[in-house]
């Protein structure tokens, strides 16, 4: 058994002690008379990939948007960092807000600042630094997600789909934040960017020791990066877990989305060739 | 507790060993530290650039993230240039998986051109003139355009959008009577107190009831209502359409073999066309009746007797040379409200952009067209 599945196990039964680092409790959100999210629980942990399934129109980004305080909630609890968002005083927040980075679904970049600016703001905005560290932290982080230098001068409205994407990501992992949020990475994006993608985000969730809250509808990103899946259906998460559980599951649901079409083609193709899955090693130096 | 007080902040530590010179770092190699890590960075630099060799340990470094990384990687690469020969101990394995991601690599910006700044001023200027005439340009031809769908849609009544045309006039037209009532009525007031002081010094106030009339009917009504639909309704048509080209929505339109020309474009300047002429009416309403007020009041100057000596001073060519002008200015103002829309790109700044200028250029041209109106009206005595 390689390190990959050894490290899937791992999770399957998660210690007790373990520690949470996104705690949802009973979480109830709608709209006008319309209720998305009905009495939701779900715990991320600290250094892992989480990964968040569901049909469409299901409330995954409208979960995302809850526990960023975007979205108000009707009643629950929502604990990131072990804080409670909604009691704490404004500058306290802030500092909380400065230890996540987030991954819009659309990008969500600014439209009147190029790339570099876009990935400047947060650095420019809450640190202390010259502009010659700025400049190639920008540039760096650009290289990291797969763009050439010369984006970097580019406005949000000279780009390609998929580099809205990684610009994006690279804005969000401006401050090296302890967690991240991604709505749908590697929509949008070919396969081989998004393979790219995925070894990124592995890469740095094993540096940085980064938690990951990656609502997906990518199979893939789902095999070779997730530690753990939560699947949502009818407000609720149905099932969450490593994967090989899920895949088990016989919730209806479930069943369709891993075994029917698509699902089942990339299933039956992954277990043959589960002992050479992908998973980023710790490169030596 | 916050985050700022958790922090060890980053040290560099000289220490002579027997195996030679060492530098220990120690504490958090991260971004939070802002200013400090920076220093840091280049005291690594500034210690051992007088060695020939050094080793750097970071089995003291509690935490490490990219800008820390690239700070080390960048004080290695400035101490190889000085042939200091750099080795790294005690790292830990996602340290280096780090190190190796964030390797130094040169980022030298490419150097713009300086130009002379009183080049760069004249060239600038001339711009702005070429500018000028090419939207000019641009304007004519926008005009031809909605010209010929009018005739294409005149031609195929049944392409029109009526509903669209009604929910226009009800948001320009009907949304707009309070405050043009409002502003009016106040406006005419002014009038009429100005002219019955000023007029009183040769005992010719009863001539204010005229001068209301005819300032008001002829000018006043009709440019102040213009005005306020420029700021008010060509502002909304420029950032609706703006916005809708921003995110694709015209293009969308265009794909579907539908001219925005005939969609978007001409229920909002008819719209325009036929609310204005309706609204100076208000208009020049509101003002007489603040005129009457105002010259009860402050005049003493009866309603009935108001009503006498206005009859004698206007007459129906009076009322309009006002009306006349107003789908006239309806025109120029949707006009420049949607091309300017139209020409938005692809920020929110180049929004703000066009519709600023879209306020400003029809204001502008309101006052021109009044002018040339006013030019022409003289030449055919009316
Ligand atoms: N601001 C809003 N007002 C009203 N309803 C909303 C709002 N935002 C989301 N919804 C509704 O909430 C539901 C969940 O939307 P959400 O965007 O979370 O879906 P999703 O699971 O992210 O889907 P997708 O995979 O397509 O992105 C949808 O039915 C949507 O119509
Ligand atoms: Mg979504």
């Amino acid at each position: 058994m390689t390190n990959a599945s050894a490290h899937a196990n791992d999770a399957a039964q998660p210690r007790p002690n373990r520690d949470v680092i996104i705690s949802v409790r009973d979480l109830v959100v709608g709209f006008g008379d319309k209720t998305i999210v009905k009495g939701l629980n779900l715990d991320v942990y600290r250094g892992e990939v989480l990964g968040v399934v569901g049909g469409s129109g299901q409330g995954k980004s409208v979960l995302t948007r809850t526990i960023l305080g975007l979205t108000p909630k009707r009643s629950g609890s929502v604990q990131v960092f072990g804080q409670n968002r909604d009691m704490l005083p404004p500058l306290e927040r802030r500092a909380l807000e400065q230890r996540w980075g987030v991954l819009f679904q659309n990008g969500a970049l600014f439209s009147g600042l190029t790339v570099k600016q876009n990935i400047q703001m947060p650095m420019r905005e809450t640190r202390d630094l010259s502009e010659r560290l700025m400049d190639e932290l920008a540039l760096l982080k650009l290289e990291l997600v797969g763009l050439n230098p010369d984006a970097a001068d580019k406005f949000p409205s000279e780009l390609s789909g998929g580099m809205v994407k990684r610009a994006a990501l690279a804005r969000a992992l401006a401050l090296d934040p302890e967690l991240v949020f991604l709505d749908e990475p590697t929509s949008g994006l070919d396969p081989i960017s998004a393979a790219e993608f995925d070894a990124l985000i592995g890469t740095l969730q094993q540096t940085l020791g980064l938690t990951v809250f990656m609502v997906t509808h990518d199979l893939d990103s789902l095999y070779s990066i997730c530690d753990r899946v939560a699947a949502l259906a009818e407000g609720r998460v149905i099932a969450a877990g490593p994967l090989e559980t899920l895949l088990a599951s016989d919730h209806p649901w479930l069943k369709a989305y891993f075994h029917g079409v698509r699902g089942g083609r990339l299933t039956a193709a992954r277990v043959e060739q589960k002992d050479e899955q992908w998973k980023p090693a710790p490169t030596t130096p | 507790m916050t985050v700022a007080a958790m922090q060890r902040p980053p040290k560099v530590a000289r220490q002579s060993a027997a195996q030679g010179v060492r530098l220990a770092l120690s504490g958090d190699w991260t971004l939070i530290a802002s200013q400090r890590l920076e220093e840091e960075g280049r005291r690594i630099v500034e210690e051992a650039r007088l060695d020939r060799t050094i080793a750097i340990d970071l089995s003291q470094v509690s935490q490490l993230d990219t800008a820390g990384a690239w700070l080390i990687n960048r004080a290695r690469h400035d101490l190889a240039r000085r042939d200091v020969a750099v080795t790294l101990e005690h790292v830990r394995p996602e340290y280096s998986t780090l190190l190796d991601e964030t390797r130094y690599r040169d980022f030298a910006a490419p150097s713009r051109p300086r130009f002379n700044v009183f080049f760069v001023l004249l060239a600038d200027f001339g711009e702005s003139i070429v500018d000028a005439l090419r939207e000019f340009y641009r304007g004519v031809g926008f005009l031809g355009e909605f010209v010929s769908s009018m005739i294409y849609v005149a031609a195929n009544p049944r392409r029109f959008r009526l509903t669209s045309l009604v929910a226009q006039i009800e948001l320009v037209g009907f949304r707009s009577v309070p405050i043009i009532v409002l502003i009016n009525i106040l406006v005419g007031g002014i009038v009429a107190q100005q002219g019955i002081f000023q007029l009183l010094k040769f005992g010719a106030s009863s001539y204010t009831v005229s001068l209301i009339g005819i300032l008001v009917l002829r000018e006043l009504g009709v440019l102040l209502t213009s005005i306020m639909i420029a700021g008010r309704s060509g502002s909304a048509i420029t950032a609706e359409l703006g916005s809708m080209k921003m995110r694709e929505e015209v293009d969308a339109l265009l794909v579907m073999g539908l001219s925005p020309f005939e969609v978007l474009i001409a229920p909002r300047v008819l719209g325009l066309v036929i609310s204005l002429p309706i609204l100076t009416f208000v208009a020049d309403m509101a003002a007489l009746f603040g005129g009457m007020l105002v010259a009860w009041w402050y005049g003493g100057i009866s309603p009935a007797a108001f009503a006498s000596l206005l009859k004698e001073a206007i007459a129906l060519h009076t009322f309009l040379v006002g009306i006349i002008k107003a789908p006239f200015m309806a025109l120029v103002i949707g006009l420049i409200a949607s091309m300017d829309g139209l020409a938005t790109q692809g920020s929110a700044e180049s929004l703000g952009r066009q519709v600023t200028s879209s306020v400003v250029k029809s204001i502008f041209m309101v006052i021109v067209m009044d002018g040339v109106f006013a030019v022409f009206f003289a030449a055919i005595d009316y």
